[in-house]
């Protein structure tokens, strides 16, 4: 071997050697070898085919964070123009915990993309390899005696092998990445279904491990930052979620509840 | 020579590129002995980038076996750590 005594290339290139070791005499029959490499090449698709289904996963889930996002905004306008500053506080919580998760969904997504992309061009290689291979077969069968078109073969047939065994190992590494990825996903749908980015008004139940964590994160600068920015959203009457009490106040009748009167009527809010 | 960076391509280097390859190669294994992270990432995209740049990527219809195989451009510190400990890339 020309060149590298390296460790790495050489452990590296011992181990893809094992590899190809395992898989059938390479030199076995001709047409057989790139029949073996054909079906292989499915495989390669079937496991680009999990990398999408992952991915698409993930931008459901990431959908539905969003909606949970634009909720509890809004739900937070809602307590703040009703004068409720606590509930609002908690919905903006849990508006930045969603958010987190969003981000972090965004970035596994974009990682999605990059290994599925890489695949996808191997696979490719792959495939041209092998094509080159059939024609290759061809031309030894017809140009050469039976024991020198078996060597020569054999030697394509090894170079395929190294090229798949290669493709094999990308592939591994995605599919680990995207069981890492499922973990993380399935957390966040447990996050959803105990109720973390659920409905405000069912709150008043027990204090739990959520509501603590979330107790944490009171103190991020994020969350009073949002708080503010909305206070003075509605201080100016801009505000969509100031809607319900403005609505009540629309109906002419003054005594339509304490929280929307002090929200809604003009005179109050700019004394307060 | 034919060395496959793993996850990519094949590429054609000329022999004089051996040893400028080997320097850079111990330069890895030497961090990834140390067991410290720092320069990782800088010495290992080094050696992918000489190869990169001096060599002249094999054709997809070209089959040929490599003399040298490198690791993925994506390996973590740890990755490369534990193929040299047994459990690599490929398990033994």
């Amino acid at each position: 071997m020309a060149g590298l005594t390296g460790r790495m290339s050489t452990v590296v290139k011992a181990k893809v050697s094992k590899l190809l070791d395992r898989a059938e005499d390479p030199a076995e029959t001709l047409d057989y070898s790139y029949q073996k490499q054909v079906e292989q090449l499915q495989n390669v698709k079937k496991g680009i085919a999990d990398v999408v289904t992952a991915k698409k996963r993930l931008q459901m889930q990431e959908s539905s964070l969003q909606q949970s996002v634009v909720k509890l905004d809004t739900q937070a306008r809602q307590a703040l123009a009703a004068g409720n500053e606590d509930l609002a506080r908690t919905a903006l919580e849990r508006k930045n915990v969603a958010q987190t998760e969003l981000q972090s969904l965004d970035t596994q997504v974009n990682e999605l993309e990059e290994q599925q992309q890489k695949l996808t061009d191997s696979e490719q290689k792959l495939r041209a390899k092998i094509e080159a291979f059939r024609t290759k077969k061809e031309v030894i069968k017809a140009q050469y005696s039976a024991a020198e078109a078996q060597v020569r073969i054999s030697e394509a047939a090894t170079g395929v092998g190294e090229q798949m065994a290669d493709v094999g190992l990308a592939m591994q590494r995605a599919v680990d990445k995207t069981e890492n990825m499922k973990a993380r996903a399935d957390a966040v749908s447990e996050l959803e279904a105990a109720g973390t980015f659920e409905d405000l008004t069912q709150l008043g139940t027990g204090e739990d491990d959520i509501d603590r964590q979330l107790k944490q994160l009171s103190s991020q600068p994020a969350v009073d930052d949002d708080l503010a920015k909305m206070k003075s959203e509605l201080a100016q009457g801009g505000g969509t979620a100031a809607q319900i009490p403005a609505g009540a106040a629309d109906g002419s009748d003054g005594q339509t509840g304490d929280a929307a009167a002090g929200a809604a009527q003009p005179g109050e809010s700019s004394q307060s | 020579m034919i060395v496959r960076i793993s996850g990519e391509d094949q590429y054609r280097l000329a022999d004089d590129d051996a040893a400028r390859l080997n320097e850079l190669e111990n330069a890895v294994v030497a961090i990834v002995e140390g067991g410290r992270e720092d320069g990782f990432s800088e010495t290992f995209g080094e050696l992918l980038d000489y190869v990169r740049e001096h060599g002249t990527a094999v054709g997809d219809d070209e089959i040929e076996t490599s003399d040298v195989i490198l690791p993925p451009s994506d390996v973590s510190f740890a990755e490369a750590g534990r193929e040299f400990t047994g459990e690599g890339l490929i398990p033994d």
